[in-house]
């Protein structure tokens, strides 16, 4: 490939979203969800069964991300589709706008001006990602999604799931058939999970990292930002 | 016996002691041949004793005409008094620094004139953010107290509603500016001139801008156009800044306050630093040689933390206000009775050693980009007339070149080294890169929010070294530790000084002319 063909093939930053842009996660997402509850019996269940798992669902989070959606994604069992959306978009107003890091926006203003597409690649579900992305007009994005029987949720994740290593699969296979330049494109992450994601382009950079994600941050020279 | 030429200039002999060199965090010594020329600084000016009294009598007798600071305060008047950053002096002057002394009795008049109204800048154009620690430091802790982070701050280059574009100068440069000094009825710079490339219309034209008005000066043909950066009648690079600020100050009212300091790099104990070899006491040779074996014992991470962490004794020499162009025209013959060191004749071999420290890495690592800047940029230019070293001569540097970087201060640095430099260290070719480095959203928000230097930051100071780079025709380094810095820097390497000045007699013959500049405390060499 000569350079100018190099040059003229698309770029694109890659976004994590929980801890990268935002500053809530999925369990504060859900913690919604079973606060909203029509029925003040499921509100206590769920929240109670969310609290009694949360040491579970640490634990699982230091050992394997994909471990943890497993536990984590068995919650949502249940919930009509309807309401996943809109409390989704209620999600996205009352939880997630309040707390998008204030460089996040500068962050992706620059990016967007650079000619960098921008996508987000989220473990979070797509009822909760959907009203982000339009917030910040991205290009594409992709999420979660949860399995849908009958207009109700299962509890299960459909494949593939967005998590580790699969995020960084998902991100060579999308770039292969949309024609994106890896090694001029962009990735930002919070977490030591995320590694494989940032190692498949050529400007990795650590938001907000956690201790893994900043140690191979440093020994790799990687930028680390704080939005 | 070694001969005087006069104060400052000795001409070694073979009884002459070995002279010592910076080799980053460390000394070494070396017995020069006969008839080396070895250029000290002079002596430290006499302090002003009250300092706090002169700062007053320059604000109520300003310089220009205008009329003294109290007599133009009016309540009600918005103001922005912006100040230097931590790259001056180097290193940090003990407490209390000058900027809060100035800082101390501007806002006292302030306030006793009824404005309320204002706010204090750091002035960084790109260069990072300075911590709390840092700026508490530097303004003591009454200011800091009672403005920060509301009404002092840093500045912040890369927020397009804090950058104002006034327009053009006639050669069509950028003119930026904060967009709050745009906005005040006074803009008040309290400068700290450490050498003579400081201050003037500088310290507005660069300091309170962005990278679009920065970028005019701060590049290869401007750079090529200077014959040294500490003549600023023969500086491109402070033509641009004078246009620049002209420009600005038919715009705005400038009340600019500049302060200059002595060489006084040393405490009493260790001022023998700053002197001759041959008049060192017994007892200071053994304190020398006792320092260095004490270095050679020490982690460099311990030694650079040490010296990050010892301030300067600073005096204070000479402080005028008022207009720009009338107080720079003072303060730099302030600035020149301290540091010109007159000397005859140019070198064909230049000898200096590189210490730990350079304006962009105060509490951080001198990094190969910013020893190169210290060797090819600020040495060099130390300079007024002609170079100290003749056209194609040779220059001799120690440092051990380590491949080190802070991640945090110099990010977009390690990508320049490794990327850049590997691929080529021709400036031009290296200029493509430029525009992709200033607006790589990682460098902008790690300039905004952390403390990094600019993105773009790295290749000013590779420009910086471009007059340098024209002018010499070989680089020798003695000591590197490793092959890549030197050679993507386009230096050869010696093993020892002896090895070096052989590899240069090959050039120059087998009796070159070798000069050393013993700094830092860092002179200037005017040069007949």
């Amino acid at each position: 490939m000569t350079d100018a063909q190099k040059t003229e093939r698309k770029t694109a930053a890659f976004y994590d979203v929980d801890g990268t842009l935002i500053s809530t996660n999925v369990i504060h997402a859900y913690a919604y969800y079973a606060l909203n509850s029509p029925s003040m019996l499921d509100r206590v269940k769920r929240a109670s069964k969310l609290v009694g798992s949360l040491p579970l669902y640490w634990v699982a989070d230091q050992y394997d991300r994909k471990a943890f959606n497993d536990a984590f994604y068995g919650n949502y069992k249940g919930f009509t589709e309807d309401r996943l959306v809109i409390i989704g978009e209620e999600i996205f107003e009352k939880i997630i706008r309040p707390n998008i890091f204030e460089g996040a926006h500068s962050l992706i203003k620059n990016s967007k001006a650079q000619g960098h597409d921008q996508i987000l690649i989220t473990g979070a579900i797509d009822y909760i990602t959907k009203p982000l992305a339009d917030y910040f007009g991205v290009d594409h994005w992709v999420a979660n999604r949860l399995e849908i029987k009958d207009g109700i949720a299962t509890g299960r994740l459909m494949k593939p799931m967005i998590a580790g290593a699969n995020k960084a699969l998902w991100v060579r296979r999308y770039a292969e058939e949309h024609g994106y330049d890896l090694d001029g494109s962009f990735a930002y992450a919070d977490s030591g999970s995320d590694i494989p994601l940032l190692s498949v382009v050529g400007n990795p950079c650590a938001v907000n990292p956690d201790f893994k994600l900043k140690t191979t941050a440093r020994a790799y020279d990687w930028p680390v930002l704080n939005l | 016996m070694t001969q005087w030429m006069n104060n400052q200039v000795r001409i070694l002999d073979d009884n002459s002691l070995p002279r010592y060199m910076h080799f980053a965090e460390d000394f070494i010594t070396y017995k020069f041949p006969e008839g080396t020329r070895v250029l000290y600084p002079n002596p430290p000016m006499a302090p002003i004793k009250n300092r706090r009294a002169a700062i007053r009598q320059a604000l109520n007798n300003p310089e220009g005409g205008v009329d003294p600071l109290h007599a133009q305060l009016k309540a009600g008047m918005k103001i922005t008094i912006a100040v230097d950053d931590i790259s001056v002096p180097l290193p940090s002057m003990k407490k209390p620094d000058l900027r809060q002394d100035m800082l101390e009795i501007i806002v006292e008049q302030l306030i006793e004139n009824g404005v309320e109204d204002f706010e204090i800048v750091v002035a960084l154009a790109l260069h990072r953010r300075m911590s709390e620690d840092e700026i508490r430091r530097m303004v003591g802790d009454k200011i800091f107290d009672a403005y920060y982070p509301h009404k002092l701050y840093n500045m912040d280059a890369e927020d397009p509603d804090a950058i104002a574009t006034l327009g053009q100068t006639e050669l069509g440069e950028d003119v930026q500016i904060l967009q709050r000094a745009a906005d005040s009825d006074m803009l008040i710079y309290l400068n700290i001139n450490f050498v003579p490339m400081n201050g003037g219309y500088k310290s507005i034209g660069t300091g309170l801008a962005g990278y679009k008005g920065i970028r005019h000066h701060h590049n290869p043909e401007t750079i090529l156009k200077c014959k040294s950066y500490m003549d600023p009648k023969n500086s491109a690079l402070y033509s641009s800044n004078e246009r620049m600020g002209r420009f600005i100050n038919e715009k705005l009212n400038v009340f600019h306050v500049e302060t200059t300091i002595n060489n006084k790099m040393y405490d009493d104990a260790l001022m023998f630093l700053a002197t001759p070899e041959d008049d060192w006491s017994p007892s200071e040779h053994m304190k020398f040689r006792s320092m260095q074996w004490a270095l050679k014992k020490l982690p460099r991470k311990g030694k650079r933390a040490l010296f990050h962490k010892i301030p300067a004794d600073y005096g204070l020499i000479g402080v005028f206000a008022g207009e720009t162009e009338a107080v720079h025209e003072k303060t730099l013959e302030k600035c020149w009775q301290q540091h010109a060191v007159k000397i005859k004749g140019q070198a064909d071999v230049l000898v200096y050693g590189i210490p730990f420290a350079s304006p962009y890495n105060v509490n951080s690592i001198m990094n190969p980009i910013l020893v190169q800047v210290m060797a090819l940029g600020y040495f060099f230019n130390m300079y007024r007339g002609k170079p100290v070293i003749k056209k194609d001569g040779t220059l001799i540097i120690t440092h051990p070149c380590y491949d080190e970087f802070d991640p945090e201060h110099h990010p977009s640095y390690v990508e320049f080294f490794n990327r850049c430099l590997s691929e080529t260290n021709n400036t031009q070719e290296l200029r493509k890169w430029e525009h992709e480095f200033a607006n790589n959203p990682n460098y902008i928000e790690m300039f905004r929010r952390g403390n990094a230097y600019h993105g773009v930051h790295p290749f000013y100071m590779w420009y910086w070294g471009e007059n340098g780079r024209d002018h010499i025709g070989d680089v020798i380094v003695v000591g590197a530790e490793n092959d890549h810095v030197p050679s993507r820097m386009g230096w050869r390497t010696a093993k020892t000084m002896d090895e070096a000045l052989e590899m240069a007699r090959e050039t120059h013959g087998e009796h070159p002319e070798i000069t050393m500049m013993h700094h830092p405390p860092f002179m200037v060499a005017d040069v007949e």
